[in-house]
């Protein structure tokens, strides 16, 4: 390979108008590749966290109520009008045991049992609709880190104190060390003492949520030992479907994934990363046409020199490698100034660009980029390189 | 069986363009010929009798339509492109008209090429056979400029040093003097004349000056593609 990589070498340098040129549009294109890539994946990181920041990956609950209907006598057609059942608030059965297993389920990092549940918010004259959430405080903050959203106060749940969002303390008028009154009807009511304020940036949460502990709530909505629902993080979050199917089939609960709860978010990122590799793959191409035309120019330039070659003993395969190396060598070294380029462009953004969030650098992308325009390089120079190998020496040293 | 001083042997040699198509044109009609080691010969005739044909195939740049074309005792017509070229890059040497230097090489890396393209990088000895010969043509001191920056008579005799750079056995030459000065195109001879004497190549070239033609050991006459006189 020694001497077609220098004759390769030696063309690329003695086309040096052209060579620049192309290594420019590679490196533009690799460039605009590296960061759309960059931006989109780090943008749909960001939304994720902040989606996941309140949700769990999973979220295990009961199976809901159905009617059971009896089976109709043999011979006779049954009409049914169906009504769904009312589903009332049901705990889990054995879930002390649902949670064992979960903890030992691969994939699984965090298994949180909660009791969640309505009811009104009272203090003085001012009512609001809660929803209250028992929790076992550790097992709980590894599912939503509520640690680093307090405002206010102190992360304490234990002996009749809660948690309430900061939407709800400001209608209330409540501050930290404040008494709320929980009332879940059925004359079950306590009042708890305000330990400290959330904020967890979505309204609607900030607006309801108040934290209990795990007994108190369970007191408090009529269910005592018992949870209603079973939060999981999982390691890898697109894993999430997969494993709460693989909880369906273990444990006959239902189980609901992130992916699930979120779909119509899932089917926005889908589409985002289908036009993100369609920006790729034609970017990706014009490159490869680029690459393709300035070769198919340097085999018509130098149908001389080829058949001179020829003439002097270079075979068709040396032939053509001398122009496979040559698309290589220009997807290789324009991918590289276009990926350092592209980061520089992920840095400039994430330097001054709107600084609504920070872009990493996918680890994998500049290698990965770069492969693509290679591979993209040799693919383009396929069709001048074999045009070069098969040229007629005769023909080729005659030409003008 | 073909003795030993044999280099060139050609059995009823045709070529034809265009086989069947309605201008199909038979250019050599049956050549019988051979050339031997040290042989000095020149290939003379009318513009269009099918000598630069001949050299063709002779070179193994292309392949007859009919005949047989024997080099250093191997049939050659059925062999394929890969075998074709390995013989012609060992055995033959080429100078053309339009000496044809690679432009994006050095003087010395184009007289290297011919053993590069076949070795790959080159060797402490085939540097010093190229440096060489570059000083038997007169040129040492160019061996580092590109084919631009040489006159065409340098180029000419940068060609003659490639085409000697494998030791071949057999030069082909196609109007080697065609393009240059009275003076020049003398030089360019006597080298040639000198290669054939130093390192016994057969010597095979085409050219249209009967003074030069005159001062070869043989003069082959080729007229419509029908050898008309080997003298
Ligand atoms: N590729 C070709 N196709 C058709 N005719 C050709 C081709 N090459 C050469 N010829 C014809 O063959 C004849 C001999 O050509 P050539 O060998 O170049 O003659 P010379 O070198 O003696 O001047 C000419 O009539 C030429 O037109
Ligand atoms: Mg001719």
């Amino acid at each position: 390979m020694w001497i077609e990589t220098t004759i390769a070498m030696r063309f690329l340098r003695q086309g040096r108008a052209q060579t620049l040129l192309i290594l420019v549009g590679i490196a533009v294109g690799v460039s605009v590749i590296v960061f759309v890539v960059a931006l989109i994946s780090g943008l749909q990181a960001n939304v994720i966290a902040r989606t996941l920041g309140t949700q769990a990956h999973v979220r295990v609950e009961a199976p809901e109520e159905v009617n059971r209907i009896a089976p109709a006598a043999a011979g006779t057609a049954q009409l049914l009008l169906e009504d769904r059942r009312a589903q009332a608030l049901r705990p889990i059965v054995n879930w002390q045991q649902v949670r064992d297993a979960l903890d030992h389920l691969p994939g699984v990092t965090a298994v949180s049992p909660v009791v969640s549940g309505p009811a009104f918010g009272r203090r003085g004259d001012a009512v609001e609709s809660v929803a209250l959430i028992g929790m076992d405080l550790p097992r709980y903050l590894r599912v939503i880190p509520l640690d680093e959203n307090m405002v206010e106060g102190r992360l304490d749940v234990g002996s009749g104190n809660a948690l309430v969002g900061r939407q709800l303390a400001q209608d209330l008028g409540l501050r930290t060390g404040g008494k709320l009154r929980l009332d879940a009807g059925d004359g079950r009511a306590t009042v708890v003492n305000v330990a400290g304020i959330f904020e967890l940036g979505v309204r609607e949460l900030d607006a309801r949520y108040v934290y209990l502990d795990l007994k108190q709530a369970q007191s408090l909505l009529a269910l005592p030992g018992g949870v209603t629902v079973i939060d999981i993080t999982v390691a890898e979050l697109f894993e999430a479907e997969r494993i709460a199917a693989r909880i369906r089939g273990l444990t006959g609960l239902k189980a609901e994934s992130w992916m699930e709860t979120n779909a119509q978010l899932m089917n926005a990122l889908t589409s985002q990363s289908m036009s993100t590799n369609m920006i790729s793959f034609f970017v990706a191409m014009s490159v490869a046409l680029g690459i393709a035309s300035v070769l198919a120019v340097s085999v018509t330039q130098r149908t001389r020199e080829i058949g001179i070659l020829r003439a002097m003993g270079t075979r068709r395969r040396q032939m053509l490698q001398v122009f496979l190396v040559q698309g290589a060598v220009l997807g290789v070294a324009g991918s590289l100034i276009g990926a350092l380029a592209g980061w520089g462009l992920v840095g400039i953004f994430n330097t001054f660009g709107p600084k609504l969030f920070y872009i990493p650098m996918p680890a994998g992308l500049v290698p990965a980029s770069m492969l693509l325009a290679t591979v993209a390089g040799v693919i383009a120079a396929a069709v001048p390189a074999s045009r070069a190998a098969r040229l007629d020496p005769v023909e080729a040293i005659r030409h003008a | 069986m073909p003795d030993s001083r044999e280099v060139l042997r050609l059995d009823g040699v045709r070529k034809s363009y265009n086989i069947g198509q309605p201008n199909e044109v038979e250019v050599l009609h049956g050549i019988d010929m051979r050339v031997e080691h040290a042989d000095f010969a020149a290939l003379v005739g009318p513009s269009g009798s099918g000598k630069s044909t001949l050299l063709n195939q002779i070179g193994l740049l292309d392949s007859p339509t009919a005949g047989e074309l024997y080099l250093l005792g191997k049939p050659t017509r059925e062999m394929d492109d890969e075998a074709r070229t390995a013989l012609r890059g060992r055995h033959i040497g080429f100078v053309f008209q339009f000496h044809h230097l690679i432009g994006a090489f050095s003087a010395l890396e184009n007289v290297l090429m011919p053993h590069m393209v076949a070795h790959g990088k080159p060797d402490r000895e085939a540097l010093d056979r190229a440096r060489n010969l570059l000083a038997d043509v007169g040129l040492e001191k160019f061996a580092d400029r590109k084919p631009g920056e040489l006159s065409g008579g340098q180029q000419q005799r940068v060609a003659i040093a490639r085409a000697l750079v494998t030791r071949p056995a057999l030069l082909l030459a196609d109007e080697p003097t065609g393009n240059l000065d009275t003076k020049t195109a003398a030089d360019v001879f006597k080298l040639l004349r000198r290669f054939n004497a130093e390192f016994g190549c057969a010597v095979l070239l085409v050219t249209h000056d009967p003074r030069l033609a005159e001062t070869c050991d043989r003069t082959i006459t080729l007229v419509d593609g029908r050898i008309d006189s080997d003298q």
